[in-house]
């Protein structure tokens, strides 16, 4: 197989940047659609017997005059979702209650799901997230360096992961900031899908090293450019093959079949997990590349052709 | 590999044993002294429930200790176990909260009255009476709030009393005989101090009252020498002492067949009647019963679905390697069932994501290995050397990418469990657990099934049999 995927490698940058770029201007612009989880708020899923459902503006209107602000969201066949700004279970009670009588429902069916989170628990949440992934980062790269000690500039290796891995992160923050126009929002949930995309992504780009690493032994007076291509295109085949043919096969279904609660969340891991294994080519291992070259030092390879052979 | 037959018959037993554990056993599970539920323990959000975060109410600054969150934890406890909930879990989360987690209670109200209880400690006078630890009993306080709390059976009461009033006087002490409500002498209010002493070498719990109260209890005891003075915490009895002598000098012991915990105990309640910290619920979650069973059927229909096809795929494109891949998924998902039973952990939405994911994570591991297989056929191995050599070369890679994982999820179970955010907790044990037995099935199972393939495959079909 003679493919050269190293000498487009500023193509896949721009790709790259294309994708991230827009969703990042929104988060900038606008800010991310941030669920209760992280701002604080209550959200009550009524669920209504059949026919019984009152219209969007009935029941926004009823519980304003009740006293909340709110805004409402039809769901499914029978249900109604409220959101609120944070009320204590008290009010959540009385509200429900109020709803109950009005309507002529059971109190115990039109709870269908409460959650109500206090203001100050979703600060705390990102915080401690943005620390979790630094120090998972950190750990990834300190285990890299070591388990590719027996090569040289085992350093970067740890180095070029973690920044392919941001990329994910970024390609995930950057589809939940898109994801306002169709209803997203921020839960812990889509954080969990973050933190799985960056776990899974490092786990690919070590596929990729691991032949690096295997051929640099046995292949030493391959030029290095060569031998990251002769190494990609020979994981090439498996990368396919675990990332499109069984993890996304399942992460799909789940997000055809797995109910609402799981639609966001499969989606973003479908995403994330394909860019992960774009990354690992397109992204970590030409930067090893780059590295290697020091192309910075000659204006990132300005003009000049790429000689890599596979 | 040196001993073939040996893997094979290990792999058997293991798969046995794992079968043996998943299937659902009516009487609950057995193994030796290891009592397990017959069933999967299923999280909330699978068969509905409730989620209470509770923080301590304190100004900025004010350091709770571990202690005394501990005590709030441990009353809160006792107190839920009246819901009649058998697997409430109470957890302290971080410097400052307590998680709260009734499985299967969606009635919100009775689990947040009970949560946000004061805890009333009441010293009761029940004259001849000895009183079993943990009977329920009617005091006059308790009777009040009940009252409140139903109208209608108060009044039918009332109306009842009014009749046997202007009939029969001997009746009516009859009647009050089978609900007797006893006269509350002093609450917990009164109390100034409480300790646990050594009298004779036997721990007694020794109290101090405010000199309010001393008097009250001066004069009750020194009327009712050898009577039974009963300590009664949230209308349910937790001590019933015999008084033993008139207390005057507003301070006593109580004695009994104490050790030194159950002396401790005791004192706690005594003191904590009221929790040691205020507490406010600052997070709530309800999910309702249908809402869990529909996650749950879905998502089981959707795993079921992509599981088959990326089966289908493995055989097609690797033929018998394939094969031996969908049969060591099997093993993979059989034993991963049965240490989620034996362990136990709670499957919830986000652990049954984290399961599918790493399922597709030993799929991955297969695959590493089969692509290798290919490869060395290619450049002309045999057979028995391709498949010994898959799994060398294989190997480092298999090892590094799965321990990057572990890294990962051990700091998302940090970060989950010293928060209480249970979602990511869930989630990074599944995924510790799927990483461990993935990395355990290829290194058994496939490698072993491999070796046997070369048992029936005629080295000249080999190319078909694999899909090279």
């Amino acid at each position: 197989m003679k493919l050269n995927i190293l000498s487009k490698r500023y193509w896949y940058f721009a790709f790259s940047l294309l994708l991230i770029l827009p969703g990042l201007i929104l988060l900038i612009v606008k800010g991310m659609p941030m669920g209760i989880d992280f701002t604080g708020g209550t959200l009550m899923e009524l669920k209504f017997s059949e026919g019984n459902r009152p219209e969007r503006e009935v029941l926004s209107q009823a519980a304003l005059d009740f006293g909340i602000e709110n805004t409402v969201v039809l769901s499914g066949d029978s249900n109604a979702i409220v959101r609120t700004p944070f009320l204590d279970d008290d009010q959540i009670e009385s509200f429900i209650k109020f709803a109950a009588e009005t309507y002529k429902e059971d109190p115990a069916t039109l709870r269908y799901s409460i959650s109500s989170v206090g203001p100050s628990i979703g600060k705390e949440v990102a915080s401690r997230a943005f620390l979790a992934v630094a120090a998972a980062a950190l750990g990834v790269i300190l285990y890299i360096w070591f388990a590719f000690r027996s090569i040289p500039n085992s350093f970067r290796y740890g180095v070029c992961a973690i920044i392919a891995m941001i990329h994910d992160g970024l390609i995930v923050i950057s589809l939940s900031a898109l994801g306002r126009f169709w209803g997203w929002q921020f839960t812990s949930l889509t954080l969990t899908a973050l933190l799985t995309v960056i776990g899974f992504s490092v786990q690919d780009k070590i596929v990729v090293f691991d032949r690096i690493r295997e051929n640099s032994r046995i292949l030493r007076k391959l030029e290095f450019e060569t031998l990251v291509n002769h190494s990609i295109v020979q994981t090439l085949q498996r990368s396919i093959n675990t990332q499109l043919m069984t993890s996304e096969f399942m992460l799909l279904s789940m997000a055809l079949l797995g109910g609402t609660s799981l639609r966001d969340f499969s989606v973003i891991l479908l995403v994330g997990l394909l860019m992960g294994t774009y990354s690992s080519i397109f992204i970590a291992a030409p930067l090893l590349v780059i590295w290697e070259k020091e192309e910075w030092k000659n204006w990132f390879n300005k003009g000049k052709k790429s000689t890599a052979q596979a | 590999m040196k001993k073939p037959f040996v893997n094979l018959i290990i792999i058997i037993l293991i798969f046995l044993c794992a079968l043996f554990v998943d299937v659902s056993h009516e009487n609950g599970l057995r193994i030796g002294s290891l009592q397990r539920s017959g069933n999967l323990y299923l999280g909330l959000d699978l068969q509905g429930g409730m989620q209470v975060l509770l923080e301590a109410d304190v100004e900025d600054g004010t350091v709770v200790s571990a202690d005394q969150l501990n005590t709030a934890r441990q009353i809160l406890e006792n107190r839920s176990n009246g819901l009649g909930v058998s697997d409430v879990v109470f957890q302290v989360a971080g410097s400052n909260r307590i998680l709260a987690e009734f499985p299967g209670m969606t009635n919100t109200e009775e689990v947040l009255a009970t949560l946000k209880g004061t805890g009333l400690l009441e010293f009761v006078d029940t004259g001849d009476e000895f009183m079993m630890e943990g009977d329920p009993i009617k005091t006059d306080l308790t009777v009040s709030s009940s009252e409140k709390s139903s109208e209608t059976t108060t009044t039918a009461a009332a109306t009842a009393a009014n009749l046997t009033d202007s009939s029969d006087s001997s009746d009516s002490t009859e009647t009050a005989t089978e609900e007797k409500v006893y006269h509350t002498v002093l609450t917990g209010a009164a109390l100034q101090n409480v300790s646990v002493q050594m009298e004779n070498s036997t721990p007694v719990v020794a109290f101090e009252l405010k000199s309010d109260a001393s008097q009250t209890f001066a004069d009750f005891t020194s009327a009712n020498i050898g009577k039974y003075l009963t300590i009664v915490l949230d209308g349910k009895v937790i001590s019933s002492p015999r008084i033993n002598g008139a207390i005057t000098g507003g301070s006593g012991v109580i004695t009994g067949n104490f050790t030194i915990d159950s002396a401790n105990a005791l004192s706690v309640q005594l003191k904590y009647g009221a929790l040691p910290v205020p507490l406010k619920i600052v997070e709530y979650k309800m999910i309702g019963a249908t809402l869990g069973e529909d996650s749950l059927k879905k998502s089981l229909v959707a795993g079921l679905i992509g599981l088959a096809l990326a089966a289908l795929f493995m055989i097609l494109y690797y033929r018998l390697a394939g094969a031996v891949a969908v049969l060591a998924i099997i093993f993979y998902g059989a034993v991963s069932l049965a240490l989620y039973k034996l362990i136990p952990i709670t499957l919830s939405l986000s652990g049954i994501a984290g399961f599918i994911l790493t399922t597709g994570g030993a799929f991955d591991a297969n695959i590493l290995m089969f692509e290798r297989l290919k490869e060395e056929l290619r450049n002309g191995k045999t057979i028995n050397q391709a498949i010994t050599l898959c799994w060398t070369r294989a190997w480092s890679s298999i090892r590094d990418s799965n321990v990057a994982t572990l890294i990962t999820a051990a700091i998302l179970f940090y970060f989950g469990s010293s928060f209480g955010a249970t979602i990511v907790k869930g989630f990074a044990v599944s995924l510790c657990l799927g990483v461990l037995i993935s990395m355990f099935t290829a290194f058994l199972v496939t490698r072993t099934l491999l070796h046997y393939t070369t048992k029936v495959v005629k080295p000249e079909n080999q190319n078909k049999w694999f899909g090279v």
